[in-house]
C-alpha cells in the first residue's frame, strides 16, 4: 500500500469509528430520554406496561380534564385534578403553576410518572388555543371522543 | 373590491414566477440571450407584484373587512393600531403571504446585482429562484389563500392569537423569514453551478455575501423568538428544544457550516463539492421547518391548526426540491474540479472539522425532532424525545468545535507546524484554565458547568482577541470587514457561552404561594408580594401584581408581572414582570389565584441571560460585517485565490 492510500484507509477508518460512537451515544440519549403517551384507560387496565404502573418508567399522560374534578387547597399550589379518556379516569398531582390555558373539559398532557395509583406530574401541557387538540392525544382519543362525547362538556373555568 | 385586487396580484406574481423560470433556464440551456433577459424584468415586476398583494392583506387588516376570512379570525374591532398591521403574519395564511414576499425581496436584490455575472450565470440563478418562487406562490393560491371572501361578512374579528400581541413578535417572524429565505440564493447558486459543470471561484465570492446575510437575520430572528418565549411565555427559559425552535436552529447550524466551507472553496478550491451539497441542505431544511412548522404534525408551542391538504403539498414540494437537487448533484459533483492538496496540520482540516461537527450536530437534532414522526409511522407508539437528549448530544458535539475555535483564524492555509499557533494561544489557555479553578470553587451551585462556561468563553474571547490583536499590530496588512466579521462573530460564541452555560448552572426558581406582604428570598434577593390589582387595557382585562425586588437590603425594582384576560376570546395570558441586569435578571410571573387572597408566583434569578442573546446579536454582527467586505465585490477577473491573500493570512502577523 503507498503512503497516500494507507492515509485514506486511515481516514475512513477513524470516520467509521467516529460514526460507530457517534451511533451509540445517539442511540442511548434517544433511549434514555424518550416518553410515551398514554391515555389513563390504557395506564389502568396495565396495557401500558409494568413499568408504567410501578412508577419506574416516566411517560406522558394524555387526555381531558374531568369536568368537576379540579380541587386545590385554599392557599396552597399544590392541586389535584383527574385525566379521563371516556374510558378511564386518572387522578393526577401537581404542584407547580399550571398553564394559562389549562381548563376542566379541555385536552391536557402531562409528564410525570404513576405513585401509590396516582399520577405525579412534573410538567403539565394544555392545549394551545381554542381549536387546537395536540395531535396525537386526539389520535389515541379519537374512538372514546366519539363514543363518550368528552368535548363537548361546558368548558369550567379551573384558573379562575 | 381590494381584496380581489389583492387575488389578481397573487396570481400575477405566479405567472411573473413562471415566466422568470422557464425563459432563462431554456434561454441559458440554448444560450438564446433574448430568452435569458426575461429573467430581471420578471423579477422585479414579481417583487411588485407580491407587494400590492400584501398592502391588500394590510389595508383589509388596517380597516377592519371582517368579510375577508383571514381578518375576521385574527382581528378584532378592539386591536391596537400598529398590531393590525402585524396580524398579518398573525396565522398561517398571511405568514406565507409575508414568506412569498420576503422570497420576492431576495429575487429582486439578485436581479440587480447580479450584473457582474456572466448572463448565463445570472440566468440560471434566478430561473432557480423562479422554480422555488413557483412552488411558494402556487402553495398560497391553491392552499392558503389569504383573500378569500367570509360570506355574509362577520359582525366583529375573532382576535389576533393574545400570545402575539407583543412588540418582540412584531418583528421577530419576518427576520426569521428573510433568514430562512436567504438561503434560496446560496441554493440558487449551487443548481446553477451543478448545470454549468463547474464552480468558479469569482461566482463563489458573489454568494458569499448573501449567505452572511441570510445567516445573520436567521441569526437574529431566532434570538427575537428565544428573548420574546422568555418574558411571554411566562416560563423563564430561553430556549426549549421545541420542534419549531429545532426547524430554525437546522439550517442555522448548516449555514453556519456553509459560511465556513465556502470561505474554503472561494479561497482554496477545496471542498467545491461539501459546500454545493451544505447548500442544498441549509435551504432544504428551511423548507422542512416550514413543513415541521405549517403542517402541525408535531405537538409544539407553535403548532397551528393541522391541515392535511397542506402538508401533503409541501411534502410534495419538499421531495421535488431536494430530491432534484440531490439528483443533480449526484450527476455532476463527481466531475468537480478537485481543490488543492493540504497536510493534516492545517487550516482546511480545522474548518473540515468545524463542518463535520456542526453537521453532525444538525443531524442530531433532525432526528431528535423527526423520532417521534418516525415512531408513529413505525407504530412505536406516540413518543416524544425529551431536552436532556438535545441538551447532552449537543454540548458533546459541541465541546470540541469550541475548543478549535481560537485556533483555526491562527492557523495557516494547506500547511501549518502545530506548534506554532498553539505557543501564540498557550498564555490565554493557561489564563482560562486558572479562571476556570477559580470560578469552581467560587460558584455558589453547579460548580462544573459555572467552570466549564468560564473556561471556554475566556478561552474562546481571549483566543479571538489574541487574533485580532496580531493582525493589528502587524503593520502593513489590512484588518478587511471580512476579518472583523469573523472576530465578531467568535467574540459572539465567547459571550453567548457565558450566558448560556451560567444561567443553566446559577438560576434559581422558586414557584411559592404568596399573600400580600410576604416576601420570598432567593440567595441575596428578596421578593416582596404587595397584591394584585385591577388594570384595564386596550383589549383585555389584567391583574397586575405587585412584587417589589431587593438585593442585600438595597431595592431594585418594582415588578408587575400581569395575568391578562382578553375581551374577545376569554384567554388568559401571563406577561413576566423581568428587571434586567447586565449580571443577572430577578424575574417574576403570576400563576393562578389560590383563594383566600393567596397567588402562585414564579420567582427566578436567571444570572447572565442577557449574555445569550447578546452573543447572538454579535454573531448576527459578524455575518453582516463580513459581507460588507468590498472583495465580494470586486470585478476583476483575477485568478482563483492566489496562495496567501486575502482575509486568510497565510502568514499570521504573530509568526513573523
Amino acid at each position: 500500500m503507498n503512503p497516500t492510500r494507507r492515509r485514506r484507509l486511515w481516514f475512513v477508518l477513524a470516520l467509521l469509528a467516529a460514526a460507530a460512537v457517534a451511533a451509540v451515544l445517539v442511540a442511548s440519549a434517544l433511549q434514555r430520554n424518550i416518553a410515551y403517551l398514554y391515555t389513563p384507560n390504557e395506564v389502568l387496565s396495565g396495557t401500558a406496561g409494568e413499568a408504567v404502573s410501578s412508577g419506574e418508567a416516566r411517560f406522558r399522560l394524555g387526555g381531558m380534564v374531568a369536568t368537576d374534578s379540579f380541587r386545590r387547597e385554599e392557599g396552597s399550589l399544590e392541586a389535584r385534578f383527574r385525566v379521563t379518556d371516556g374510558d378511564a379516569e386518572l387522578e393526577v398531582v401537581y404542584d407547580r403553576i399550571l398553564p394559562d390555558l389549562f381548563r376542566e373539559g379541555q385536552a391536557v398532557v402531562a409528564t410525570g410518572r404513576m405513585r401509590d395509583g396516582v399520577f405525579v406530574a412534573e410538567d403539565v401541557l394544555a392545549k394551545h388555543d381554542e381549536t387546537y387538540v395536540p395531535k396525537e392525544v386526539a389520535d389515541k382519543m379519537g374512538l372514546a371522543h366519539a363514543r363518550h362525547n368528552v368535548d363537548d362538556a361546558p368548558p369550567a373555568e379551573a384558573t379562575q | 373590491m381590494l381584496p380581489e385586487l389583492g387575488q389578481a396580484a397573487l396570481l400575477l406574481a405566479l405567472l411573473a414566477a413562471l415566466l422568470q423560470a422557464l425563459f432563462p433556464l431554456a434561454g441559458a440551456a440554448g444560450n438564446r440571450a433574448a430568452w435569458m433577459a426575461v429573467a430581471r424584468p420578471a423579477a422585479f415586476a414579481q417583487l411588485a407584484l407580491l407587494a400590492c398583494a400584501y398592502a391588500a392583506l394590510t389595508a383589509a387588516f388596517v380597516q377592519q373587512d371582517f368579510s375577508v376570512k383571514y381578518v375576521a379570525d385574527n382581528s378584532n374591532s378592539l386591536l391596537p393600531m400598529v398590531y393590525r398591521y402585524t396580524a398579518v403574519w398573525g396565522a398561517h395564511e398571511g405568514s406565507m403571504l409575508l414568506w412569498a414576499l420576503m422570497l420576492g425581496i431576495w429575487n429582486a436584490a439578485v436581479a440587480s446585482w447580479s450584473r457582474r455575472l456572466p448572463d448565463p450565470v445570472m440566468a440560471r440563478v434566478l430561473g432557480v429562484i423562479g422554480l422555488v418562487a413557483i412552488g411558494f406562490l402556487s402553495f398560497l393560491v391553491f392552499t392558503s389563500n389569504p383573500f378569500e371572501r367570509l360570506l355574509p361578512a362577520a359582525a366583529e374579528g375573532h382576535d389576533l392569537n393574545p400570545l402575539l400581541q407583543d412588540p418582540g413578535m412584531i418583528i421577530h417572524p419576518p427576520m426569521l423569514y428573510v433568514g430562512y429565505i436567504g438561503f434560496v440564493v446560496p441554493f440558487a447558486f449551487a443548481i446553477a453551478a451543478l448545470l454549468e459543470g463547474q464552480v468558479d471561484a469569482r461566482w463563489l465570492r458573489w454568494t458569499r455575501p448573501w449567505t452572511n446575510v441570510a445567516w445573520g437575520f436567521l441569526t437574529l430572528g431566532i434570538m427575537l423568538g428565544s428573548w420574546w418565549a422568555y418574558y411571554e411565555l411566562g416560563w423563564g427559559g430561553w430556549w426549549f428544544w421545541d420542534p419549531v425552535e429545532n426547524a430554525s436552529f437546522m439550517p442555522w447550524l448548516v449555514g453556519a457550516a456553509l459560511i465556513h466551507s465556502q470561505a474554503v472553496t472561494e479561497k482554496r478550491g477545496s471542498f467545491g463539492g461539501w459546500t454545493l451539497l451544505l447548500a442544498i441542505a441549509a435551504f432544504s431544511l428551511s423548507l422542512l421547518g416550514a413543513f415541521l412548522v405549517r403542517s402541525g404534525v408535531l405537538t409544539s408551542v407553535h403548532s397551528f391548526a393541522a391541515d392535511p391538504g397542506r402538508g401533503l403539498f409541501i411534502l410534495t414540494f419538499l421531495a421535488l426540491v431536494i430530491g432534484g437537487a440531490l439528483a443533480l448533484y449526484v450527476l455532476r459533483a463527481p466531475g468537480l474540479p478537485q481543490g488543492r492538496p493540504f497536510a493534516a496540520a492545517s487550516r482546511e482540516t480545522l474548518l473540515l472539522v468545524n463542518n463535520l461537527l456542526l453537521a453532525a450536530a444538525c443531524a442530531m437534532v433532525l432526528l431528535g425532532t423527526l423520532y417521534p414522526l418516525l415512531a408513529d409511522a413505525l407504530d412505536l407508539g406516540k413518543v416524544s424525545v425529551g431536552p436532556p437528549y438535545f441538551g447532552t448530544l449537543f454540548i458533546l458535539l459541541m465541546a470540541p468545535l469550541v475548543l478549535l475555535v481560537p485556533l483555526g483564524p491562527l492557523t495557516r492555509w494547506q500547511q501549518e507546524q502545530p506548534s506554532r499557533p498553539l505557543a501564540l494561544l498557550m498564555p490565554w489557555l493557561g489564563l482560562a484554565l486558572v479562571l476556570a479553578v477559580v470560578a469552581y470553587f467560587m460558584a455558589p451551585q453547579g460548580p462544573l458547568k459555572t467552570a466549564a462556561g468560564v473556561f471556554a468563553s475566556v478561552w474562546v474571547g481571549l483566543g479571538t482577541l489574541r487574533f485580532a490583536w496580531t493582525r493589528l499590530r502587524a503593520s502593513g496588512r489590512a484588518f478587511t470587514p471580512e476579518m472583523l466579521g469573523m472576530v465578531l462573530g467568535h467574540a459572539g460564541i465567547a459571550v453567548f457561552l457565558v450566558g448560556a452555560l451560567l444561567v443553566e448552572a446559577q438560576n434559581v426558581q422558586q414557584e411559592v404561594a404568596m399573600k400580600a406582604g410576604d416576601t420570598a428570598r432567593i440567595g441575596r434577593y428578596a421578593f416582596r408580594f404587595d397584591g394584585v390589582e385591577r388594570v384595564q387595557g386596550p383589549n383585555y382585562i389584567a391583574d397586575r401584581g405587585l412584587v417589589q425586588v431587593s438585593r442585600d437590603g438595597r431595592v431594585l425594582a418594582m415588578l408587575h408581572p400581569e395575568k391578562r384576560a382578553y375581551a374577545s376570546g376569554g384567554q388568559i395570558m401571563t406577561d413576566a414582570g423581568i428587571h434586567a441586569g447586565l449580571f443577572a435578571d430577578s424575574f417574576a410571573a403570576l400563576g393562578e389565584p389560590l383563594g383566600d387572597g393567596a397567588w402562585a408566583v414564579r420567582l427566578q434569578i436567571k444570572p447572565f441571560v442577557r449574555w445569550v442573546w447578546a452573543g447572538a446579536l454579535l454573531m448576527a454582527l459578524g455575518g453582516f460585517v463580513t459581507a460588507l467586505d468590498r472583495r465580494f465585490r470586486r470585478v476583476s477577473a483575477d485568478p482563483p485565490a492566489p496562495r496567501g491573500r486575502d482575509g486568510a493570512p497565510s502568514m499570521p502577523g504573530g509568526g513573523t
